[in-house]
């Protein structure tokens, strides 16, 4: 048999030792105030409200009419509206369709200790209040996490006069029209009713050259410039959209215009502390858990249990990996507890190579072969039973994934409804696989290899075979 | 080398008898206390606050009750890993989501009669039922569909040594398992919740990753002993061959996910003390059963269709 060169084991070990540091501490410089990421460690992985604390509810339409999917979109781009006003700009927001929900969740700052999640919500499902109104004065700007400015509260004039209200508004919807140079644009075209168009009528005759503005509650949302007296109950507004603005602010004028109440079907919260303490629990029990099993390893199999400890140590850093992202650019994976769970399955996954691997090394030593082709031989029979129960596990990681992911394989039965906690648990545990075949089986083998080609650890007992 | 020299096929009666016996003391469990599911798949609502200073239970489900107009069970607890020294939980009756309007009414009424305890949410759930019924629906199908690709999988694999006997076996080396797991919901009084599936999902391939190292073993055995020799043997000398992995992997396994619980249980958290348990319990029954009872089964599926052919060959 052809050995493995004796530095493979160093090459091999330390890439492991890096890509476990990085993975749980990253890397970055800090700049002044700037802190610049290179790779990012777990503390930078985004963690799901079950372990940071969190708000998540379910909305529905609280009528027994037909509810349109434009009804849907508008009630949508209320709730995001409002998510944006509060600050909160890390949430996840899901519509289904044709099952008429909104699913929301978002992070409760552990800094927010008067923050009533109850109150929220009720905010957040409140009947948007959608009012046109003279002039675009207001109380105060301020920066919104995306970078956009927030107008806020109107003022003066702004405040006493209310030209149209939502109730006077039909429909909103975003079009596309060449504006004479063949070049398109994009507006929004906002149909009246009867009695608002009326009120339009006077109101732009008055105001022709002055602006009017939108407001949704207490925030502005557009601020236009009447151009002549609009009276057919039909107006466009132009400005500088593109297809995304466009048909958010047609999406918000149809919020005010819609015609039931958004009621909190399903509502829970979670804490911050009670998030962090679990947090806490897991990673003390991930912490002596994998010491262990560490002890366990180097107990029971000697040399090629401490070379499954570097590997399994490689394996948790490829799901740290997977996870967070690593690279600054991409973005981390939503983390919930059954995804640590996960975790904790597969690295047993990839004990469960390593022990096979290691028995049958062992039992070729004990029925006489010579070390290099005892390990040759005891790679070669437990590829295939490790190959097969990682492929079984891949098959149930994938289905869990499937049938809980955002878009999923049963849609058409159930609809696009999300449950965070099983997809993640799916996620984990099919990185886990993958980290099991590149450690496990791959990295394992290589150092293993690479060891047996020093004298002093030439010794078959070091491999659990017959001390000689 | 210490080698192992178990009759399996022939001590069959009593592994088999073993896993009926459980079964059985399981369903007579069953049948007194009953299938309790948590309110994701049935509905309903749960409101856990943290408060210092003393509370009366009585007193507090009296007032909840005015407050929300349902009935309602009080749980006092204490809670170690938070510096909170208390927590209550209130599970409400009936399978109606609470509004939020309810809930605020019924912190109010809490905070009026108990002004210094000062009660904050640890943590809330309010769903509606026809949400948690798909949910659950959802589950079940999931478990159903991982099922059918699994035989699939495993007779395409060893199709050498009777695929679909494998496959088969193997699912019902699998049921055994779920069934255990689900026993030890209902006889821990754990609500079935989303963490029962992902206890079973995870036996599920942990348990037939067991059996598939046994199969493997089969596999390579049948080659090296060759086609004559009896299936009983090759199936016991494979069990016993792979004895040594079986029980370290499950040990290691069962060490790990026991420190998880004991860390859990240190610090209260319900959801990882009614995960962990079950899944203590799964890894042992998957280790048992797919050494002492699929092997066992499939030896009895081969001779059967053997004394079938051989009948119909007469």
């Amino acid at each position: 048999m052809k050995r493995t060169a004796k530095p493979v084991f160093f090459i091999v070990a330390l890439l492991i030792l890096f890509l476990t540091y990085t993975s749980i501490w990253g890397i970055s410089v800090q700049h002044g105030d700037n802190r610049i990421t290179y790779l990012k460690g777990a503390g930078d992985i985004r963690w799901g409200i079950d372990i940071r604390g969190g708000v998540e509810a379910t909305f529905s339409p609280d009528t027994t009419e037909e509810v349109t999917r434009q009804d849907m979109e508008a009630a949508r781009s209320t709730i995001e509206t409002r998510m944006v006003s509060n600050h909160i700009t890390d949430y996840e927001l899901n519509v289904d369709y044709d099952n008429q929900r909104i699913i929301v969740r978002f992070p409760w700052r552990s800094d927010e200790t008067d923050f009533n999640p109850e109150e929220a919500i009720n905010e957040l499902a409140a009947t948007a209040l959608l009012t046109f109104r003279e002039g675009d004065e207001h109380a105060s700007e301020e920066m919104g996490e995306d970078g956009s400015i927030v107008y806020r509260t109107p003022t003066g004039t702004t405040e006493s006069t209310i030209i149209l209200q939502g109730s006077d508004i039909e429909s909103a919807e975003p079009a596309m029209y060449d504006d004479g140079t063949g070049r398109m644009s994009y507006v929004v075209n906002v149909t009246m009713s009867d009695e608002g168009a009326q009120k339009f009528a006077e109101a732009t005759e008055r105001l022709t050259g002055q602006v009017i503005s939108i407001w949704m509650d207490d925030v502005m949302i557009s601020n236009p410039v009447v151009n002549e007296a609009i009276t057919g109950g039909e107006c466009s507004i132009t400005g500088n959209f593109d297809a995304q603005s466009a048909s958010k602010l047609a999406n918000q004028i149809n919020a005010g215009a819609l015609p039931f109440k958004l009621k909190t079907t399903n509502f829970s919260t979670i804490s911050p502390s009670m998030g962090e303490s679990s947090l806490n629990a897991m990673m003390i029990a991930g912490v002596i858990a994998f010491a262990i099993v560490a002890v366990f390893m180097i107990v029971m199999f000697r040399l090629p249990g401490f070379v499954a400890v570097i590997s399994l140590l490689g394996q948790v850093a490829v799901s740290f990996i997977a996870i967070s992202g690593y690279l600054p650019f991409i973005n981390s994976f939503t983390m919930t507890l059954p995804g640590i769970a996960g975790i904790i399955l597969s690295i047993g996954m990839g004990v469960d190579a390593n022990i096979i691997t290691a028995t049958r090394i062992k039992e070729e030593l004990w029925a006489g072969k010579s070390l290099d082709s005892a390990i040759s031989r005891g790679d070669e029979n437990s590829f295939w039973a490790i190959f097969d129960g990682n492929i079984t596990t891949i098959i149930v990681a994938l289905i869990l994934m499937g049938v809980f992911g955002p878009s999923n394989i049963l849609s058409m039965l159930f609809g696009n409804s999300t449950t965070g906690s099983i997809y993640s648990f799916g996620y984990t545990l099919l990185v886990g696989n993958f980290g099991n075949f590149i450690m496990g089986v791959g990295a394992s083998r290589l150092m293993t290899k690479s060891l047996a080609s020093f004298k002093p650890l030439r010794k078959k007992w070091l491999y659990g075979g017959p001390a000689e | 080398m210490k080698t192992f020299h178990i009759k399996f096929y022939e001590n069959r009666k009593i592994f088999i008898g073993i896993s009926a016996a459980v079964i059985l003391i399981g369903i007579i469990c069953n049948i007194i206390f009953g299938t309790q599911l948590d309110i994701q798949f049935k509905g309903g609502a749960v409101i856990r606050y943290s408060f210092s200073g003393e509370i009366d239970q009585e007193d507090v489900q009296r007032i909840v009750q005015d407050a929300s107009g349902k009935n309602v069970t009080v749980t006092l607890g204490q809670s170690m890993g938070d510096e909170t020294d208390s927590s209550v939980s209130l599970s409400f009756a009936g399978e109606d989501s609470l509004s939020v309007e309810e809930q605020q009414a019924v912190e109010a009424a809490l905070t009026e009669q108990y002004p210094d305890a000062g009660f904050t949410v640890i943590e809330s759930s309010s769903i509606d039922p026809t949400m948690g019924g798909e949910f659950f629906l959802k589950c079940i199908i999931s478990i159903i569909i991982a099922a059918i690709l699994l035989i699939i999988y495993i007779a395409f694999r060893f199709k050498k040594i009777g695929g679909m006997s494998a496959g088969v076996m193997a699912i019902i080396t699998l049921t055994h398992d779920v069934i255990m797991v689900y026993f030890t919901f209902v006889i821990c009084r754990i609500p079935l919740n989303d963490n029962f599936i992902a206890v079973v999902l995870t036996i599920l391939g942990y348990s037939l990753n067991g059996t598939i190292i046994i199969y493997d073993r089969v596999r390579e055995n049948r080659r090296i002993m060759g086609p004559k020799a009896d299936v009983a043997d090759v199936v016991d000398t494979s069990i016993n061959q792979t004895l040594t992995r079986s029980v370290y992997t499950a040990l290691c396994t069962f060490l790990a996910v026991a420190v998880v619980y004991v860390v859990g249980a240190i610090y209260d958290l319900s959801t990882v003390t009614t995960f962990a348990l079950p899944m203590m319990v799964g890894i042992v029954c998957g280790c048992y059963s797919s050494t002492c009872v699929a092997g066992p089964l499939y030896v009895m599926w081969q001779k059967h269709k053997k004394a079938v052919r051989a009948k119909a060959a007469e």
